[in-house]
């Protein structure tokens, strides 16, 4: 059986989540791989987040937002811009791959590019392979770690 | 006031002003040739010649510039003066027999035929009388004192400076509308202005935009108004009564205080040009829907008629649907109104000639009230419906004879044959497409647009009026192409929910918002930057940040970037999400 990546999407509320949206009403194919967590804006997006997700045994993550300029809450995307480069370089050293995270800029009415970006991204991590890290090992019974909440 | 005896009839008026408008006010007429209210008497014709008594001397004075002063008598029709206009007239008609203008003002002065054999006769029709009115329009009143008189006497002539084209000249027609016989004419040659966006007919640079403007006020086009262009003319502020015409006016900046704001910035047509198969801007007699809609208007420059390029009516027009919409080139969607109107335009051609009408469409999309017992009335008078949409339009001969029309080509796909049909006209129904400038639009009120272009409503079915901005709400083309009931429905519709917030009084705000708590709160204020609302404040005597409420819209931005997990999201807390990530990868 072939490789099936597990990939977690974040994406904001009025752009990328309604493109997911109008993809499935329009019935556009895409890869059942990303698995949406929604928050209100690109700018929600809490490194800490990826960082879990990746920790959990996500083989990717893609953070989705609205074009620049065109954020539901002015800058929300010019915050995330700033985050996701950083975080691709610290990711490095925890011995990910920086193409296992993505940022892209999905608008509400971009439904195709939605799932351009999902088979995209799905093609390549499945390239990739699984993620290995040294947490996984520690997985009891196949089970993933809990996840610790402050 | 002064009061003076004209003819025997005695009149006020104010001292200085000529005799010829103290004549018009008395009721008598005085012929004039080269006297215009627009500049100062010229005094060359010398036609309104009259006697004026003081005293017991009398002399032949010019009415047109000759200052009426306190006890003055004039005759203006006495036999002194009768002779001299006789002998003017007679000169004149000699020398411009045929000039309209000319022979009309003889017949009234009663001259059947000149007595004098003019060395210079003139048998055109539309001689140059030399009345200067156009060199008087010129310098005075437009300013740009491009044409002049050369030579003198019977050599006399207008002509511009050096007998060579001048760069001065704005090329405002002012000469050529006030010349009396027609001598001066306007020349288009290489044209290479911006094409207005109507080119049914020519406009004056003063207009009212349309009929049912609101307000109905003119505006002056300051692209071809010559006050714009050498300060000068300024005629309509002279003839406003109200002295409405205000040149300085510029447009300003208005900033208001609303609360809610309905975007209703409607729609564009498709640029048919852009579909060079159908030759719109290209072939002559090829006309966009707007076009057409303008020609039909009574007020239009046709005054409603149907009319070609030269001026006669259509022996056939070819209406073609779908130009740009239904296209997958172009615009996929249906724009919803050109299949009525398209049969609208039929049913006026119809009525208003007797031109063959064919209408190429894909589908007939009759759909509304009414609308599918219009189609078939519509068939009863004898419309060609031809299925199958136009390939193109090309110039073509017209039936047996060489007379040159257009030519449309197409498949009529319920026959099942290739036709090409001879037409005098075509009239293409361009799609409605979303405005120009609707991305400017679009990120001023944080909107979204739908793939089609056009903004998109919260919800297409439970909610189609208002947009994922709070209080602001979308109606009409600027939604998605839409007919005028369904526009007037969603329109009234977002009103009547604007309205609703008004009488309330107060807004209900989303749960969702950023809250702080002030106990994890360490005071490092990075999260007063973050926020592009100003919600989050500081507290300067607890040293903490603290969110408004009411200000807040639930970003999150805040919450992401807290170093010490003080700010949480409400709906959108760490630990929720982080457990929504944690089922997901099970």
């Amino acid at each position: 059986m072939s490789f099936e990546p597990k990939i977690i999407g974040f994406l904001c509320n009025w752009c990328s989540y309604t493109g997911a949206d109008l993809a499935g009403v329009s019935r556009i194919k895409s890869a059942p791989n990303v698995r949406i967590v929604r928050t209100m804006c690109s700018g929600r997006v809490d490194p800490a987040f990826i960082l879990k997700a990746f920790q959990l045994g996500a083989d990717g993550v893609v953070v989705m937002g609205c074009h620049l300029g065109d954020c539901h809450y002015q800058e929300g995307n010019y915050k995330t811009i700033r985050r996701i480069p950083f975080l691709k370089r610290l990711v490095k050293d925890f011995g990910i791959d920086p193409r296992r995270l993505r940022l892209e800029w999905v608008s509400a009415s971009e439904g195709d590019r939605f799932a351009e970006v999902v088979n995209e991204m799905t093609e390549e991590i499945r390239q990739l392979g699984p993620l290995k890290l040294y947490v996984h090992n520690e997985r009891k019974n196949g089970q993933p770690a809990k996840a610790e909440v402050h | 006031m002064v009061t003076v005896n004209i003819d025997g009839t005695r009149i006020e008026v104010i001292e200085d002003t000529t005799i010829l408008k103290a004549a018009e006010k008395a009721g008598i007429w005085i012929p004039t040739m080269c006297h215009c209210e627009y500049f100062e008497p010229y005094g060359v014709c010398r036609l309104c010649s009259v006697e004026v008594v003081r005293g017991r001397r009398s002399r032949i004075v010019t009415a047109c510039n000759y200052p009426v002063r306190a006890g003055l008598t004039i005759n203006t029709n006495s036999d002194r003066v009768k002779w001299i206009r006789k002998v003017i007239m007679e000169l004149m008609l000699s020398r411009w027999p045929n000039v309209k203008v000319v022979k009309d003002m003889a017949d009234k002065l009663g001259i059947e035929k000149p007595r004098f054999v003019s060395l210079e006769r003139d048998e055109a029709t539309d001689a140059c009388i030399l009345c200067g009115m156009c060199v008087n329009m010129c310098s005075d009143v437009v300013h740009a004192n491009v044409l002049g008189f050369a030579n003198t006497g019977i050599q006399r002539e207008v002509v511009l400076a050096f007998h060579e084209r001048s760069d001065q000249c704005i090329v405002c027609g002012a000469c050529v509308s006030v010349c009396p016989t027609g001598h001066i004419k306007m020349v288009v040659e290489d044209y290479k202005g911006k094409k207005p966006e109507f080119t049914l007919g020519p406009k004056s640079a003063i207009s009212v935009p349309s009929l049912q403007a609101v307000p109905r006020v003119p505006v002056i086009d300051t692209n071809s108004c010559i006050h714009f262009k050498t300060g000068g003319c300024e005629i309509c502020s002279s003839v406003c009564e109200p002295n409405a015409i205000n040149y300085d006016m510029k447009d300003e900046v208005v900033e208001l205080d609303v609360g809610q704001i309905l975007v209703a910035t409607g729609y564009d047509i498709f640029d048919a040009s852009v579909m060079a198969q159908y030759g719109y801007g290209a072939l002559d007699n090829v006309y966009s829907s707007l076009e057409f809609e303008m020609m039909l208007n009574s007020t239009g420059p046709t005054g409603g008629k149907v009319l070609m390029k030269n001026g006669k009516e259509p022996r056939s027009v070819a209406i073609l649907h779908c130009i740009g919409s239904r296209d997958t080139n172009h615009h996929p969607y249906c724009s919803r109104v050109c299949c009525m109107y398209a049969l609208k335009f039929a049913h006026l051609v119809h009525d208003r000639t007797d031109a063959a009408i064919y209408q190429f469409y894909i589908d007939m999309r009759a759909f509304g009230k009414g609308y599918e017992e219009f189609y078939t009335r519509l068939l009863d008078e004898g419309i060609t419906m031809i299925r199958g949409k136009a390939a193109e339009v090309v110039e073509g001969t017209w039936s047996d004879s060489h007379e040159r029309s257009l030519m449309v080509r197409c498949e009529d796909t319920l026959i099942g044959r290739f036709r090409e049909i001879p037409v005098d006209m075509v009239i293409l129904c361009n799609a409605i497409e979303s405005r120009k400038d609707s991305d400017i639009v679009k990120r001023l009120f944080s909107l979204s647009k739908s793939p089609d272009g056009f903004f998109l409503e919260r919800h297409p079915k439970l909610d189609p009026t208002s947009t994922t901005t709070d209080g602001v709400y979308i109606a009409g083309c600027a939604q998605g192409p839409k007919d005028i009931p369904d526009t007037v429905a969603q329109a009234s519709s977002a009103a009547a929910r604007m309205l609703s917030l008004i009488s309330k009084g107060e807004v209900e705000i989303d749960p969702i918002r950023a809250m702080v708590q002030d106990e994890y709160c360490s005071g490092c204020r990075i999260c007063n930057n973050l926020c592009p609302y100003s919600a989050i404040e500081f507290l300067e005597d607890k040293k903490i940040s603290h969110v408004n409420e009411a200000l807040c819209k639930g970003c999150g931005t805040c919450v992401a970037a807290c170093p010490s997990s003080a700010m949480t999201g409400q709906g959108f807390t760490d630990k929720q999400i982080l457990a929504e990530i944690e089922g997901l990868m099970v």
